[in-house]
C-alpha cells in the first residue's frame, strides 16, 4: 500500500470518526442553549412591545418551541443529517445561507492569522533562539510578554485610534468601502486593506505564544545528541540551525497552532465586534442576542467541523513534517 | 624512538579542561598526556565522571562550552594544536580528518533526516564532488558497513532502522572520509551483546583497512580486552595508569585499576548450592501480547501484535536465585512484570506459593503484592523525588496496616542494613548516588518482607564497583532473610555470579533452562551459545582463571 492510499484511508477513516463527534456537540449545545432563560419570541415580542400572550402561543406553535425538549432535539438532528440547518426567523432566511454568507469572511480572517501568527512566531522564535542572551532576544521576549498579557479588545480599540483615526492609514471597519463598488482587483486591494488591523489584533496574542515556544524548542533541540553528531561531522552553524535544529524545533510549534484553531473562532469573536467585521464571530454574538437558537446551533455546528478538519489537516502536515509519526 | 615521535597522529600533552565555577571539582580533566599512532587502538577506560568523554570531545573541539573549557595544555594533531587552530580549519578537520561515533546512534541521528542524506552531508561539506557520485560513494560506504539493502537504507529514516544498524550506519558516516583518527564515545554500550561484538568486529576491520587511529572511550574492560592495543585508565580526571592491553589487564599497577578489575564479575558460574524444593513462585504456559488496538476499525487493517511473552512457565523455589537472561526485545522485562502483576496475563497461571494470583482482584491481590517486591533497573527514576527516604521506605508496610512508628523503625533498621547511614531517613533521594539509591530501592522492597524479590536489571545503570557492591548486598540479604530472587539481566557475567539457575529468553520464549554451571559449561541451543560467544573479553578472562 503506497503513502497516498494509505493517507486517503486515514482522512476517510478520521472523517467517520468526526461525525459522533459533532452529534455529540450539537446536543451538547442544543441543551445548553435551552438551559438559558427566554427564547426567540420572547424577544419579537419584546421587541414589537405589544404582544398578546395568545399571538406569542401562536408564534411559538409556528417555530416548534411548543414541543418538548428532546423532540425539538430529534427534529433539529433530522434536518441536519439531510443538510437542513433550519430557518432564522430573526433574519429572515435559512440559517445555511446566513452562514455560508458569513463564513468566508472569517475563514479569511483566521487563515490570515494563522498563518501570520505562525510565521512570525515561528521567526521571531528563531532571531531569540540564535541571538541567546543579547539585546535582540531580550527586546523579543519583552515584545512577546507584552503582546501576551494584553487584552484583544484593548488592542483592537487602541490600533483603531492610532492607526485609523489619527494616522488614517487603515480603515476602521467592515471589511470593504461597499459604496465604492470595486471589482477585480480594486476589491481585492480594498478587502486587504481592511483585514490589516483586524487580523494583526488576532494574530499578536498568538503570535507572541509561538515566539515564546518556539524559542524554547529552538533552545532544547539545541542540546541534542544530533547537534553534537552534525558538529562532529564539520557542518558550519548555519547548517545546523537551518537544516538539523529548525525542522525538528517546528513540531511542537505545529501541533500547538493545530490545536489553538478552535480557540481563534473564540477570539474573532471579540475582534470581529471590534472592528464590524462580518463574520460569524459576529453573527453568533448577534444571534445570542436574540436568541437565535436555530443560527446559533448552526454556527456552532459550523465551528465543530472546522476544528475537526483543521485537526484532521495538521496531523497529516505532521505525518510530512515528522517521519516518525505514522498516519494509520 | 625518535622515529615514533614523528609518526604519532595525536599528541595531548599535559590537558586541563576546566569546569564551571562551582561544580563538584575545578578541572574535568588534569593534567593528561595521552598518544596515538596510525593503525592503533587506544581505550580511555574509566567509571562515570571520571573525565573520559570529554577528554575526547575536547580533541575535536566539541566541549560543552563556554562554561566547560579547555585550560591548559596542547593537543597536537599531526602538528596542529586543535585547540588553538581557528574554527574554520577546525571544521574542516572535523568528519573529514578526526570523526566521531556516540553511544546512542538514535539520538545521535536526526531523526527527521534519511540516513544517505545524512552521510550525503559530510560529502558536501568536505569535498566538492556532483550529486551522483556522492549518493554512489554514500550507497558503497552503507555496503562496506555490512548493512542488509543499502538502497532501502539510504531512503530511511533512524527510527526504522535497528540499534545495531544504526550504529553502522553512524560508523559508515564516520568513515567517509576515511578519517586519520576515529574517536568512540561507548559505541556499543546501548547494544545488545551479540550486536556489540559485530560492531567490535566490524571497527576493527575497517581500522585495517584504513590504518585509522582509534580512540575508544569505554567502560568496560571486557571491551578493552577484546579491542585494545594500550589501555589509559582515568578516575576523577586523573589518568592513573596507562600501558599496553597486556599489561593493564593482566599485571595491573595503580590500586584503582586492581580494584576495578577486581569487580568485574568472573565468568566463572557460581557453585551448585543446596537446593530447596519449596516452590515459592511458578508460572504456567504465562501468555502476554502487545498490539495496537484500532478503536473504530472500519477501514482498519490487521493491528500489529507483539508476542512479548510466549508460553513461559518457570518455578522458583525457596533460596534460589533464579536468572533471566535475553536481549532487548526478548521479553524478560514483560515477563517480571508479569511475574509480579504489574501488568495482566493474557493466558497462563502464576502461583505465589499455592496461591494463584493471576485473576485476583486488585482488593484480593493487595494481601499478595507483599510477598512479592520489585527492585527497578533506573535508581533515578524509580524513586520519587519529592518524598523523603524513610517515608519511601516505611509507606508500603503503613498501607499494608503496620503501625506508623513500627515501620519508621523498621525502615531506619533498614537503611542500616543496605549500608547507608541513618540520616537517609530524612533526606530526599536526589541526594544520594546511583549506587545509594539502588540500595534505597532494595531496602524499600525488603520493607515489605517478601517472599520472592524481583531485580530487573537492578546492577545495569551502575559503574562496575558499585555494581559489585549492590550484587554482594543482594546475595548478603538473600541468605539472610532466605528469599528466593528472580534476577533479570543482559548481562551474562552478572547472571553468572549471581543465580543458582539460569533462564535464557529469546523472542518471547524460554529455549534453555538449567543450572548455571551447566548452562555456561555445555550451552544447548544454539541462541545461548551465540550469547556466550559474544561476552566481551571472555577470552582474557580464560586467561586470567588459568
Amino acid at each position: 500500500m503506497n503513502r497516498s492510499t494509505k493517507i486517503l484511508r486515514y482522512v476517510l477513516r478520521r472523517l467517520m470518526q468526526g461525525i459522533p463527534i459533532i452529534i455529540a456537540i450539537i446536543v451538547l449545545n442544543f441543551f445548553l442553549l435551552n438551559m438559558a432563560e427566554g427564547d426567540a419570541v420572547d424577544v419579537l415580542a419584546g421587541e414589537a412591545g405589544s404582544a398578546t400572550p395568545e399571538y406569542m402561543a401562536e408564534l411559538r406553535a409556528k417555530f416548534g418551541l411548543d414541543q418538548p425538549l428532546p423532540v425539538q432535539l430529534m427534529v433539529y438532528l433530522k434536518n441536519v443529517a439531510l443538510l437542513d440547518l433550519g430557518y432564522s426567523f430573526r433574519h429572515d432566511m435559512p440559517v445555511a445561507q446566513l452562514i455560508l454568507d458569513r463564513f468566508w469572511p472569517t475563514l479569511l480572517l483566521m487563515t490570515c492569522t494563522i498563518l501570520t501568527a505562525v510565521g512570525f512566531g515561528i521567526l521571531l522564535g528563531l532571531l531569540a533562539a540564535i541571538n541567546l542572551n543579547t539585546w535582540k532576544d531580550t527586546a523579543i521576549s519583552i515584545f512577546a510578554l507584552i503582546t501576551y498579557a494584553t487584552p484583544l479588545f484593548w488592542v483592537g480599540l487602541m490600533m483603531i485610534v492610532v492607526f485609523s483615526i489619527n494616522l488614517g492609514w487603515f480603515p476602521t471597519s467592515g471589511m470593504e468601502n461597499i459604496a465604492a463598488f470595486y471589482e477585480g482587483w480594486d476589491r481585492v486591494w480594498d478587502i486587504a486593506h481592511h483585514l490589516v488591523l483586524p487580523t494583526i489584533t488576532l494574530s499578536l496574542f498568538y503570535l507572541a505564544l509561538y515566539t515564546r515556544m518556539m524559542r524554547a524548542s529552538m533552545l532544547e533541540q539545541y542540546g541534542q545528541d544530533y547537534v553534537v553528531t552534525a558538529k562532529a561531522k564539520g557542518l558550519t552553524e548555519r547548517r545546523i540551525t537551518f537544516v538539523h535544529v529548525l525542522r525538528n524545533a517546528l513540531l511542537p510549534v505545529v501541533t500547538m497552532a493545530g490545536v489553538q484553531v478552535g480557540a481563534l473562532i473564540g477570539g474573532s469573536v471579540i475582534v470581529e465586534s471590534v472592528f464590524a467585521w462580518p463574520g460569524l464571530g459576529m453573527l453568533a454574538f448577534e444571534s445570542l442576542f436574540a436568541r437565535d437558537l436555530n443560527l446559533l446551533l448552526g454556527i456552532f455546528m459550523i465551528s465543530s467541523v472546522l476544528v475537526v478538519v483543521v485537526n484532521l489537516i495538521v496531523d497529516v502536515i505532521y505525518s510530512f513534517l515528522d517521519p516518525r509519526i505514522e498516519v494509520a | 624512538m625518535s622515529d615514533t615521535t614523528s609518526q604519532k597522529l595525536l599528541d595531548i600533552q599535559n590537558l586541563s579542561i576546566l569546569l564551571p565555577d562551582g561544580a563538584d571539582r575545578r578541572y574535568a580533566v588534569e593534567d593528561i598526556s595521552i598518544d596515538l599512532s596510525p593503525g592503533e587502538t587506544l581505550c580511555i577506560v574509566g567509571e562515570s565522571g571520571s573525565g573520559k568523554s570529554l577528554t575526547a570531545r575536547a580533541v575535536m573541539g566539541l566541549l560543552p562550552g563556554p562554561k566547560v573549557r579547555v585550560g591548559d595544555g596542547a593537543i597536537n594533531f599531526l602538528g596542529e594544536d586543535t585547540t588553538k587552530v581557528t574554527p574554520e580549519r577546525l571544521r574542516d578537520i572535523r568528519g573529514n580528518e578526526i570523526s566521531m561515533i556516540f553511544q546512542e546512534p538514535m539520538t545521535a541521528l536526526n531523526p527527521v533526516m534519511r540516513i544517505g542524506d545524512q552521510i550525503d552531508e559530510i560529502f558536501r561539506f568536505h569535498v566538492s564532488m556532483p550529486a551522483k557520485e556522492r549518493a554512489a560513494r554514500a550507497l558503497q560506504l552503507l555496503t562496506d558497513v555490512n548493512l542488509p539493502d543499502p538502497a532501502g537504507i539510504m531512503r530511511a529514516y533512524p527510527h526504522e532502522l535497528s540499534g545495531g544498524q544504526r550504529q553502522r550506519a553512524m560508523i559508515a558516516m564516520a568513515l567517509a572520509l576515511e578519517p586519520k583518527i576515529l574517536i568512540a564515545d561507548e559505541p556499543t554500550t546501548a547494544l545488545d551483546v551479540t550486536t556489540q561484538a559485530q560492531i567490535l568486529k566490524l571497527i576493527k576491520e575497517l581500522q585495517q583497512q584504513h590504518h585509522t587511529g582509534v580512540l575508544f572511550i569505554t567502560h568496560d574492560f571486557g571491551v578493552v580486552a577484546d579491542i585494545a592495543d594500550r589501555v589509559a585508565v582515568m578516575q576523577y580526571g586523573k589518568l592513573v595508569e596507562m600501558g599496553t592491553v597486556h599489561e593493564v589487564l593482566n599485571a595491573p599497577q595503580h590500586p584503582y585499576t586492581k580494584g576495578l578489575i577486581a569487580a568485574i564479575p568472573k565468568l566463572k558460574p557460581r557453585a551448585a548450592r543446596e537446593q530447596s524444593k519449596e516452590s515459592v513462585l511458578s508460572a504456567h504456559g504465562v501468555r502476554k501480547t502487545f498490539g495496537s488496538t484500532g478503536g473504530f476499525s472500519l477501514f482498519g487493517k490487521k493491528d500489529r501484535v507483539v508476542h512479548a511473552v510466549n508460553d513461559v512457565s518457570i518455578e522458583v523455589h525457596r533460596g534460589e536465585t533464579l536468572g533471566i537472561v535475553g536481549e532487548s526485545g526478548s521479553g524478560k522485562s514483560t515477563m517480571a512484570r508479569c511475574l509480579i502483576r504489574l501488568m495482566d496475563i493474557d493466558d497462563g497461571e502464576i502461583y505465589v506459593g499455592d496461591q494463584e494470583i493471576s485473576k485476583l482482584d486488585r482488593k484480593h491481590m493487595r494481601p499478595h503484592r507483599r510477598r512479592l517486591q520489585m527492585v527497578f533497573q533506573d535508581p533515578f527514576a524509580s524513586l520519587n523525588p519529592r518524598i523523603r527516604v524513610g517515608q519511601i521506605i516505611a509507606q508500603g508496610p503503613i498501607l499494608q496496616g503496620v503501625d506508623k512508628e513500627e515501620a519508621n523503625k523498621r525502615a531506619k533498621e533498614l537503611i542500616s542494613i543496605v549500608g547507608l547511614e541513618e540520616s537517609a531517613f530524612d533526606r530526599f533521594p536526589h541526594e544520594f548516588s546511583g549506587g545509594q539509591r539502588q540500595r534505597i530501592g532494595i531496602a524499600r522492597a525488603l520493607a515489605l518482607e517478601p517472599d520472592i524479590l524481583i531485580a530487573d536489571e537492578p546492577v545495569s545503570a551502575l559503574d562496575v564497583s558499585i555494581q559489585a557492591q549492590i550484587l554482594e548486598l543482594l546475595d548478603k540479604i538473600r541468605k539472610q532473610m532466605n528469599l528466593s530472587m528472580v534476577f533479570i539481566t543482559h548481562d551474562l557475567r552478572v547472571a553468572a555470579q549471581v543465580c543458582d539457575r539460569v533462564a535464557v529468553m529469546q523472542y518471547g520464549k524460554v529455549v534453555e533452562i538449567g543450572p548455571t554451571a551447566e548452562l555456561f559449561g555445555d550451552p544447548q541451543h544454539d541462541y545461548t551459545k551465540a550469547l556466550l560467544a559474544a561476552i566481551p573479553g571472555k577470552d582474557w578472562q580464560t586467561e586470567d582463571v588459568a
